[in-house]
């Protein structure tokens, strides 16, 4: 009783890749483990907590929902992909690391992927508007408080307008003590 | 001069790791398809005998390489066809019970593990897992404290009551004390179960390395060295062929301290027999279901007090339920019946409880470990003390504070460690200031009305807390300079987020004198450092702080004593400043530390330029040896802390809410806290901790219950059903503020503050519902259909 293969194309962070899958092999599962991109996480496999949360064309998508075979012919984004070509982070990265948006790190890929697309339709939220930008992402260990204050934050990071947009990584104003490694 | 680094806002230096998607979880060890992965086949009945397990559809399915049930262990270890120990043996647990990894011919509660498959991934091993046949026979399910204690039924045929264990403790004759008390009061007090939730579930990958004749296991844990003992003994091996790593953790908050979980122990054994890597990661369901719960806790508190509200006798009675089975012993009714008295001292206290048997998963500690239950019970008890005298709720706890002179102070009784409650330091006066202050207590009634005029309902709430942080036995710690001057830094204990790896690289760069960015640290990796206990019970930084700590002292004292002979100068001249020893007030003299850790090394081989100047020929005195008879080489520093008893950290927390008089919805307004752990290493991460503790704090008072129906189905296994907050459902804001009285019993003045978050929130919660209701409110979580019915019934 061995499983159909589907030889599929898979374009993940602008990269083409070719795999052989069953139909019912989730796009999560895909991803992480026969692409070998572990960045995005499953954390429940019914759609609720969005840690697996992945662009497919731009659009937050809950990898745990979709079949890899369905993803053919989609761009797709994940966490790996939101660093920057230089290796710097994204402004969004960056905002959560300023303002310790994250502790065990788990449901951060889900939200990052999250916040991204949101900023790119609303670069301007209100503080309102940002709370709601994360209110279908769980996270069991920040609170919420510094995950809020890190969605403005990126949004000033991403603006040219804003003084800090126009700074190199790294150098802001304010910003807990920053190490690099 | 380098700043120091204690008490600052440090930037994590994990992060950058998580942040690109380089998180190390265990599914992502060996993410690789050579690996093959495992599934358990989970009983359906709540209570029930096995009679048959048919397979004979199973071992042909392509792709299954393994299939085993409870038979099959024994044959292939004989240590596995023995239950799984009982971790924690207290001598008052007279009727401990543990399960087996693989059910033998009973299970007591919905998901217990019966069969374990191992296949090419995990849709074929479920897929095999639908072509087991077992014939049950179903017996009666005890579901709920109330069905326990009533014991028509019993969960283990030889327990009679299905009371697991009986203690008592006092500090003197309760009757007598109530006795004499002008006013006596009785509440009785629900709290229902809650559970851990991390976000990553249980996971374990292990490889057995035929050449080297060991095992590596990788697994999401809070103690890799408790697994890594467990699995040695249930595999047969010595220890020292175990390995047990614990990468990143994706939250733990107590469920992933217990171990072994059967898939700890199955997942090495059949990685062994097979010759390849295996995969366990458990899904959501699995988590709820055959994981653990906490808080399921039913008290009854009688109290005496004279006219200022001072308590005279309290007389706490409570059933705990434990679940099916108890491998991790008394530990949370303990903790209840000890820390239920937070900052107050009764002249006369009794506590007795009977932890009992249901059919339902078991309980291990969950952040709080009972004493949100604890704490419920005694600040209830203080609200009613209030309302009955007509005093104000501040002022009653305040009439029942330890004072500040008091401190060390005794409560009289044995705390969760075997040691004497005795806390170490405190300022609870000072405390209640500031959260007054924070709050808005002075002016809420003014507030109040201002809401009334518009129509809304408001109350307010608080509660107190003490909290026994950093018990022992120990941890330990090693640091190594290396000849780059990098520092490399091991400890024992594990991570689930809690930024160690930045704290403890603060306090060996403020010790050792390096930069922050050249220390890196290890947590949770047998192979670095072998000894060590575990992350629970808020003592992370406390016992690893403080190990670490006195490691890079020694590490110090070491490189100075090597410098010094080097530079031809008084040890007692010289200070590290950024990675550089030099002579104080002349820092022309000057050395690496690199370079002192080159010398530390009298080498046969040069290497490279650096080790070149290390070789015999350069270094050392020709009429000695080259290592001296007390020495060794290599610059290192290796040391173990262990503390006389616990540090007790405290905290208030006070909430402003509104009911909505239509729909029975709570929100909450405003959210204080006041908080006390000793000297702060990092402001940043204490306060993120404390968000996610009250975040945790707000579900169990709000939202989060386990829903067993009677036959002990849990109707609410998803996330889909069982409702944690998001960030809807937290308050936009939580205030902080913090008191520091310093410890003294560690070198650091530190307190632990992982759990203080989530301790008083139900109680906050319930008191300011009760507030602006005006009805008593006495069974946590509360539902807005909940709260509908309690106006029901006080409408007169
Ligand atoms: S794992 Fe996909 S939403 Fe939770
Ligand atoms: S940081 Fe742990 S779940 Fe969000």
């Amino acid at each position: 009783m061995s499983e159909e293969l589907h030889r599929i194309r898979l374009s993940v962070n602008g990269v083409t890749r070719e795999v052989e899958l069953p139909a019912r092999r989730l796009l999560s599962d895909a991803l992480r483990h026969d692409l070998g991109l572990t960045g995005t996480h499953v954390g429940c496999e019914h759609g609720v907590c969005g840690a697996c949360t992945v662009l497919v064309d731009g659009q937050p998508v809950r990898a745990c929902l979709m079949f890899a075979v369905s993803a053919v012919d989609t761009e797709i984004t994940t966490v790996e992909g939101l660093t920057r070509e230089d290796g710097s982070l994204g402004p969004v990265q960056q905002a959560f690391a300023e303002c310790h948006g994250l502790q065990c790190g788990f449901c951060t890929p889900g939200f990052l992927t999250t916040v991204t697309a949101c900023l790119r339709e609303n670069p301007h939220p209100s503080h309102d508007e940002a709370r709601e930008m994360v209110a279908g992402n769980l996270c069991r260990c920040t609170g919420y408080q510094n995950i809020v204050k890190a969605v403005e934050r990126a949004a000033e990071l991403a603006d040219p307008q804003h003084p800090d947009g126009q700074r190199p990584v790294g150098q802001q104003p304010d910003a807990p003590v920053e190490v690099q490694r | 001069m380098t700043t120091k680094l204690m008490g600052q806002k440090v930037q994590r230096t994990e992060d950058q790791r998580f942040l690109r998607g380089q998180g190390r979880y265990v599914d992502d060890v060996h993410a690789d398809p050579s690996t093959l992965h495992a599934a358990v086949l989970r009983s359906p009945h709540a209570h029930a005998r096995i009679l048959d397990i048919d397979m004979s559809d199973v071992l042909d399915v392509e792709g299954v390489h393994v299939v085993w049930t409870y038979e099959d262990l024994g044959p292939l270890s004989p240590e596995m066809a023995e239950p799984l120990p009982l971790l924690i043996p207290h001598p008052d647990l007279t009727q401990g019970r543990t399960q087996y990894a693989l059910a033998r011919d009973e299970v007591n509660y919905v998901g217990e593990a019966v069969a374990f498959v191992v296949a090419e991934d995990r849709y074929i091993a479920e897929d095999a897992l639908d072509k087991i046949k077992v014939t049950w026979e179903v017996l009666p399910a005890v579901v709920g404290i109330e069905a326990s204690r009533a014991a028509e039924h019993l969960v283990h045929d030889d327990v009679p009551g299905n009371v697991g264990a009986r203690s008592e403790q006092n500090t003197g004759d309760v009757a007598a004390a109530l006795a004499r008390a002008p006013h006596r009061l009785h509440l009785e007090l629900d709290i229902e179960r809650s559970a851990c939730t991390p976000l990553e579930g249980r996971g374990t990958v292990a490889r057995w390395d035929a050449d080297t004749n060991r095992l590596q296991v990788w697994t999401s844990t809070q103690t890799s060295t408790g697994v890594r003992a467990a699995v040695a003994v249930k595999l047969g091996l010595d220890l020292g062929q175990v390995d047990v790593i614990t990468p990143d953790v994706g939250g733990g908050f107590g469920v992933k301290v217990m171990h072994p979980w059967p898939e700890e122990l199955l997942v090495p054994l059949a990685a062994r027999l097979l010759g390849r890597t295996v995969k366990f990661t458990e899904d959501r369901r699995e988590h709820f279901i055959s994981s653990a719960h906490e808080r399921g806790q039913v008290q009854h508190i009688d109290v005496g007090f004279d006219d200022d509200g001072r308590i005279i006798g309290l007389d706490v009675m409570f059933w705990h339920d434990h679940g099916a089975y108890t491998p991790y012993g008394l530990i949370v009714p303990i903790i209840t019946s000890t820390q239920l008295l937070g900052p107050y001292k009764p002249e006369v206290y009794r506590v007795v409880f009977e932890s009992i048997y249901t059919n339902t998963v078991i309980v291990t500690p969950y952040r709080g470990a009972g004493r949100p239950q604890g704490c419920f019970a005694m600040e209830r008890t203080m609200d009613k003390i209030a309302a009955y005298l007509g005093k104000d709720r501040t002022e009653v706890r305040a009439a029942n504070f330890i004072q500040p002179d008091e401190f060390p102070f005794d409560q009289g009784l044995i705390f969760q460690d075997g040691r004497e409650l005795e806390y170490d330091s405190g300022d609870y006066p000072a405390s209640l200031v500031k959260l007054k202050k924070l709050i808005g207590w002075e002016e809420f009634p003014a507030l109040r009305e201002k809401m009334a005029a518009e129509g809304r309902t408001v109350g307010i709430g608080l509660a107190c807390y003490v909290e026994g942080t950093g018990v022992g036995p120990y941890e330990g710690a090693h640091v190594h300079i290396e000849t780059s001057g990098k520092v490399k830094v091991a400890t024992g204990l594990t991570t689930q987020g809690q930024g160690h790896a930045t704290v403890f690289a603060q306090l060996v760069a403020d010790e050792l004198g390096v930069r922050f960015e050249d220390v890196e640290v290890v947590t949770g990796d047998t192979r670095r450092m072998p000894y060590a206990v575990g992350t629970f019970a808020s003592r992370a930084a406390v016992m690893s702080g403080s190990a670490i700590h006195l490691a890079a002292k020694r590490a110090k004292e070491k490189a100075l004593r090597i410098a010094a002979d080097a530079l031809e100068v008084d040890e007692a001249d010289l200070e590290i400043v950024d990675g550089v020893v030099q002579v104080k007030g002349s820092p022309g003299t000057r050395m690496d530390l690199g370079t002192v850790a080159v010398l530390s090394n009298p080498l046969r081989y040069a290497f490279d330029e650096a080790s070149k100047a290390a070789t015999q020929f350069a270094v050392g005195d020709p009429g000695k040896p080259p290592v001296a008879e007390d020495d060794e080489p290599g610059l290192e520093g290796k040391d173990f802390y262990s503390p006389q008893r616990a540090t007790f950290a405290s905290g208030m927390h006070a909430a402003i809410v509104e009911t909505d008089p239509d729909t029975a919805e709570v929100t909450i307004l405003k959210y204080a806290v006041v908080h006390d752990c000793g000297h702060l290493i990092n402001p940043m991460i204490v306060e993120g901790q404390i968000h996610g503790g009250v975040a945790q704090g707000i579900g169990g008072a709000l939202y989060e219950r386990m829903a067993y129906d009677p036959s002990g189905q849990l109707l609410n296994a998803s996330f889909m059903d069982f409702l944690m907050p998001y960030v809807t459902e937290i308050p936009d804001g939580i205030d902080i503020d913090h008191l520091e009285t310093p410890s003294p019993l560690n070198p650091l003045g530190i307190k632990g503050a992982g759990e203080a978050g989530v301790i008083p929130v139900s109680a906050v919660v319930a008191a300011a519902i009760e507030d602006a209701e005006g009805f008593p409110i006495t069974a946590m979580p509360i539902s807005p259909s909940d709260l509908h019915t309690l106006r029901q019934e006080h409408t007169p």
